[in-house]
């Protein structure tokens, strides 16, 4: 271990996010022996994986990593970049490598690059299945073959030890596909020698970079400084201030279990973990505990199986809002015998839904009675079918009378407000995580791929 | 009688990952931390009948340093399928706030 503690600097809570030169500056003047930090997660949903695609456009990425690449070389410190893309498939960790070799070229930087990619082949995961290494998670049931098969990508989520090897190596920047947010952040104090439960916890309240501080909409990032009987966190920006209980709620973000976080290899405890305030900015926490347990990496999955079409309509019709639930009821019911009569068993298992934005969109339940009329509803017409072509097909199906249907039969049929011609929009694939599954490994690297770029050689090794 | 919205000084939820949801309920000090994390009315029942949650997979942390329980419950549809309306979770707290404690 190095003399005193290991200091990682989280510039922002997501590569992208908007890191803060004048904060890595002054993480760096605190001695930072390492800048790491996530590009990603699942949250965004499922599409970023399916697709290979990045939830964030290209120039803010472009404008951190600049910022994170000349601070790491001037200072000489490693630069560690987990979840890459996004979502850390392969396209993903691609499409940042690209952005990283394009910033090295215009600072005149020749770092030794480690990409580790953990996208897995279908074939290699149906061998591991019928082995019986291949586990659910609640609320899931066992693994089909048939869900590999529906996922367009798939990844198996890194701990520490692909970025360790890397490291330990020699790498001066580490771009990783999809990894544990903790693993990125405590890989540099593990390797050298920093106890394994400050470690991780460390890096679990920093995983949001500023947002552990008391006032999560001021500065971006923290710094973690991780000794043998504990760690330090304070905010990068000198106008906030960690408190204890800042940071121990930050365990409860995203997380279901508040005391527990499950690692590719142990358990994070932090049931015992004390928080005491050091100086007017820095907390200080002591008490958690690693538990070391069998190898297993999370599988991530994504695919699309069924299709949408949209349309959305206004309505400001006072007759209409007075008795809004009971003409969501009757437009459904007539939609769906309009399906049936025009397009009949060939529209397949369809599914449409109608969503009232101004009444009760967001979840679907019924207002209670007594309820005051909105002045106006956003109706969201969602058709879902087996093909884009029938997606669409069920929507024109359904136009004439999403855009006139009348509550009272006998006058004349009114129009509601659409904005768009032609009106349907087809929304394509819909992407859903098909996996909530880990796999069982005999060792860390088994599934993951280390390829270097060493610029320092002039060309990819 | 108090309403959920009256004992607590925040009431968030969230995603946690793309088959669970979070919801965190932040009492407004210890004594109602006390008398109200454990209520009935907060119990699995409550998650299956607003969000149809099976009530074998609703989980409560309380967490008495924060004043606050931590319930988490799976989702009924995964993040992102055919009847998403809240992608994060991030509204779906709102039906709580008037839940009864009596």
């Amino acid at each position: 271990m190095l003399d005193g503690p290991i200091k990682i600097l989280v510039p922002t809570g997501s590569l992208g996010a908007g890191a803060r030169e004048e904060e890595v500056r002054y993480g760096i003047s605190r001695g930072a022996h390492a800048i790491a930090t996530d590009a990603g997660s699942t949250d965004s949903g499922a599409a970023y994986l399916a697709l290979g695609i990045s939830k964030n456009n290209r120039g803010s990425v472009k404008r951190d990593l600049t910022i994170l690449m000349r601070e790491a070389a001037k200072a000489g410190i490693p630069l560690i970049v987990g979840s890459s893309g996004q979502a850390g498939g392969d396209r993903n960790v691609d499409w940042t490598r690209d952005i990283v070799l394009e910033v090295a070229g215009e600072l005149g930087l020749k770092p030794r690059i480690a990409l580790l990619y953990c996208e897995q082949e279908k074939a290699a995961l149906k061998r591991y299945n019928a082995a019986g290494k291949i586990r659910p998670l609640p609320p899931l049931g066992a693994l089909e073959d048939a869900t590999i098969d529906d996922c367009d990508h798939i990844v198996a989520v890194m701990g520490a030890e692909p970025y360790i090897a890397a490291l330990a190596a020699g790498a001066d920047i580490v771009l990783g596909g999809r990894t544990t947010d903790t693993a990125v952040l405590a890989s540099y104090a593990l390797l050298k020698g920093a106890p394994a439960g400050p470690a991780w916890h460390a890096a679990k309240i920093a995983e949001c970079g500023g947002q552990c501080a008391v006032n999560r909409l001021e500065g971006a990032g923290a710094l973690i400084s991780i000794g043998p009987d504990g760690f330090e966190v304070e905010p990068l920006s000198l106008s906030n201030r960690c408190s204890p209980e800042s940071v121990s709620a930050h365990m409860l973000y995203e997380n279901s279990n508040p005391f527990l976080l499950v690692e590719p290899g142990g358990v994070l405890d932090v049931t015992g973990a004390d928080y005491a305030q050091r100086d007017e900015r820095t907390v200080t926490v002591s008490g958690s505990v690693w538990k070391p347990q069998p190898y297993t990496m999370k599988l991530e999955g994504a695919g699309s199986r069924r299709f949408q079409t949209i349309m959305l309509i206004g309505i400001q019709d006072p007759v209409v809002l007075a008795r809004v639930d009971e003409f969501h009821d009757k437009m459904l019911a007539a939609l769906h015998d309009r399906v049936h009569k025009t397009i009949g068993p060939a529209a397949g298992d369809f599914h449409i839904s109608l969503r009232l934005y101004g009444w009760n969109a967001v979840t679907g339940d019924r207002p209670p009675p007594g309820t005051a009329p909105p002045r106006e509803v956003g109706v969201l017409f969602v058709a879902t079918a087996d093909s884009q072509e029938m997606a669409s097909q069920i929507a024109k199906a359904c136009n004439p009378y999403f855009f006139h249907f009348p509550i009272v039969m006998d006058e004349e049929l009114p129009s509601y407000g659409f904005a768009f011609s032609p009106a349907d929009i087809d929304r394509g694939p819909v992407y859903e995580f098909l996996l909530n599954h880990v796999i069982e490994v005999d060792d860390p690297m088994e599934l993951v791929r280390t390829v270097w770029i060493d610029l320092s050689q002039g060309e990819a090794a | 009688m108090a309403r959920l919205k009256d004992v607590c000084r925040h009431v968030r939820s969230k995603n946690a990952g793309p088959f669970w949801v979070t919801f965190d309920l932040f009492f407004d000090g210890p004594e109602n931390f006390r008398r109200y994390h454990a209520h009935p009315a907060l119990g699995p029942d409550l998650f299956h009948r607003l969000f149809g949650a099976d009530p074998a997979l609703v989980r409560h942390y309380p967490v008495p340093s924060l004043n606050m329980v931590k319930i988490s419950h799976a989702r009924t549809s995964p993040q992102g399928g055919v009847v998403e309306r809240d992608m994060h979770c991030g509204q779906q707290y709102v039906r709580l706030l008037d839940i009864e404690l009596t």
